[in-house]
């Protein structure tokens, strides 16, 4: 994963915050940010093909 | 003080049949219902006649049956008919064009994760059941409130009351706090207005279907607290609180706090512990802004002039049941840690709602959308961003992206899956929800229906139907009545033996 990836999906978080953050922490987020592309891709592999279609179709009745 | 009181929780399910966008939605959610009555055997050889049996004729729903008719037989005709009782003592019907169910009773939050999460795997069977019916297409249920086109369908909780307890008290503390929880339990939308007009995220599905404080309704003109009081119990004692305002969640920390912190709410209400100095100046409105802003910074107006955050106002209820707690100081396990979870929580929503991506709905659902967004640059009007917010709900565990999640470890569970399994037949043991399950267990061909508050049995020798009356909700538990099982007696020795006659 690039580094300007890595950086961007932790937007929010700036200089002093990772500074607090525990090491645990770091570490953690730091899977979870290395994860993004096998999630996507796997994500990828179960979506609905033709989202505009699925999506448009998906009409319900109002309930309670 | 505790987060123990009798609660339950009632889904309703969104509804395809997979290249079939006409389908009849009623007449699909009937096949949901009946195939799983059918393939478990909780079908009656008899219909109930309400006609024939006018001492019974004020008993309430649940028709226990479609006799052995294939599914597929099925005609418009006869849609009022898919009800059933499962032997977990839970609800499994068609209401309002889509399949509901609705759980048994149980007596603290934890249990509803189970039994709640229970209802998903028998909604999974059941649309994979009913996708097996030949010429039918396949049947997919969603595990969300909305279509994004305007249509709602709800998920509700019920909690068991003091009768006692006025209901203005109920409204002015409870509104604050349903107006600020959706930052725990929303579970994520794109799109604002009913329609999805506006191109946005927001936290909750159900915020921008709530139009004002406080009615009856509950399909139009929906109100933040409603009304209905049908306690399903011993009126003079009891009021069941039904909440309508609430997202359907497929997290189990999401589902957990909900139930959670409503009942501490309740809990500070039944104590006379008031927070009247929380009230909203325009409650509807503060729902809605709270909604429209996932980094929880945004302010609402105080009928005293003061302006707060969400997280600000969930933080005074958490302050407060707390000190209720420490004050009673008979706190059990389950309280403890429902106030350590809710306030790490809300910590942590406000370092980062980020920080929640493992946990709640709206957080883990906008994670996802935001890669989505920056590996392919896309807008919030595109198509694939509201496929991830409608395939999160999906409630196959090969295609949903909340099942997705689990799956690869990237979304905690609270509960043991096995306890889950359990729950699909089995009622929890501890309120009037395990005579009614056991019943339908060991005696379906001897029940004519059964409902929230009575099972009504028909049995060789008597001339009518014979109505056990369970008004108490804690009572019929297992430890009242589970003797009486053990035996394994026929269904008329076990009438006799509840009844005192021979």
């Amino acid at each position: 994963m690039s580094e300007q990836q890595h950086k961007s999906n932790r937007p929010s978080r700036d200089a002093d915050e990772q500074v607090e953050a525990t090491e645990v922490d770091t570490e953690a987020k730091a899977k979870l940010d290395d994860d993004v592309d096998s999630i996507l891709d796997e994500i990828d592999d179960v979506l609905e093909e033709n989202a505009e279609e699925f999506v448009r179709s998906f009409v319900q009745k109002g309930g309670q | 003080m505790t987060v123990r009181r009798v609660q339950g929780s009632e889904v309703e399910y969104g509804i395809a049949v997979q290249g079939q966008p006409h389908a009849n939605p009623m007449v699909t959610s009937t096949h949901v219902v009946n195939s799983y009555a059918s393939a478990h055997h909780l079908t009656r050889r008899a219909r109930w006649d309400f006609e024939e049996e006018n001492p019974l004729r004020d008993a309430r729903g649940f028709d226990l049956g479609r006799g052995d008719a294939d599914p597929s037989q099925l005609t418009d005709e006869d849609l009022g008919l898919a009800n059933i009782i499962l032997t977990n003592g839970a609800r499994l019907y068609v209401d309002h064009a889509h399949p509901e169910y609705s759980s048994p009773e149980v007596t603290s939050p934890r249990d509803v994760v189970i039994w709640e999460k229970a209802g998903e795997e028998v909604m999974r069977s059941a649309a994979e059941l009913a996708s097996q019916i030949p010429g039918h297409g396949t049947v997919v249920l969603y595990k969300n409130n909305i279509d994004n086109k305007g249509a709602s369908y709800g998920s509700h909780e019920n909690y068991l009351m003091d009768r006692a307890v006025p209901f203005d008290q109920i409204v002015t503390h409870l509104t604050p706090f349903f107006a600020s929880r959706q930052v725990v339990c929303g579970a994520g939308r794109v799109g604002q207005q009913q329609d999805g007009s506006v191109h946005a995220f927001q936290v909750s599905q159900r915020a921008d279907y709530f139009e004002v404080g406080v009615g009856l309704e509950t399909t139009l003109k929906r109100p933040i607290i409603n009304t209905r009081d049908e306690p399903h119990a011993d009126a003079r004692k009891y009021r069941r609180l039904h909440v309508i305002i609430g997202d359907a969640n497929c997290s189990e920390t999401s589902i957990y706090l909900k139930h959670g912190t409503a009942s501490l709410v309740l809990a500070l209400i039944e104590a006379g512990r008031t927070v009247t100095d929380l009230t909203l100046e325009n409650p509807v409105a503060a729902l809605h802004e709270i909604s429209y802003d996932p980094t929880l910074r945004t302010t609402v107006r105080l009928a005293d002039g003061r302006t707060v955050t969400a997280l600000d106002l969930q933080g005074e209820y958490l302050q407060r049941a707390r000190a209720l707690v420490d004050d009673t100081g008979d706190a059990d396990e389950q309280t403890l840690d429902v106030l350590e979870r809710w306030e790490d929580v809300l910590t942590r929503l406000a370092h980062d709602p980020m920080d929640l991506a493992t946990e709640l709905d709206w957080v883990a659902k906008l994670a996802l959308l935001e890669r989505y967004r920056e590996r392919d640059g896309l807008d919030w009007d595109h198509a694939k961003l509201h496929l991830v917010d409608l395939q999160y709900h999906d409630v196959r565990t090969e295609r949903g992206l909340f099942h997705q999640l689990v799956r690869t470890g990237r979304m905690k569970r609270l509960v043991d899956p096995a306890e889950i399994q359990a729950a699909i037949t089995e009622p929890p043991v501890d309120t009037r929800a395990w005579f009614r399950g056991k019943c339908l267990q060991y005696f379906s061909d001897d029940i004519a229906a059964a409902s929230w508050d009575s099972v009504i049995f028909d049995l060789p020798g008597y001339a009518s139907l014979q109505r056990v009356p369970t008004m108490e909700p804690l009572r019929g538990t297992r430890e009242h009545v589970g003797a009486l099982f053990d035996s394994r007696p026929t269904a008329t020795e076990l009438f006799r033996a509840l009844t005192g006659s021979s």
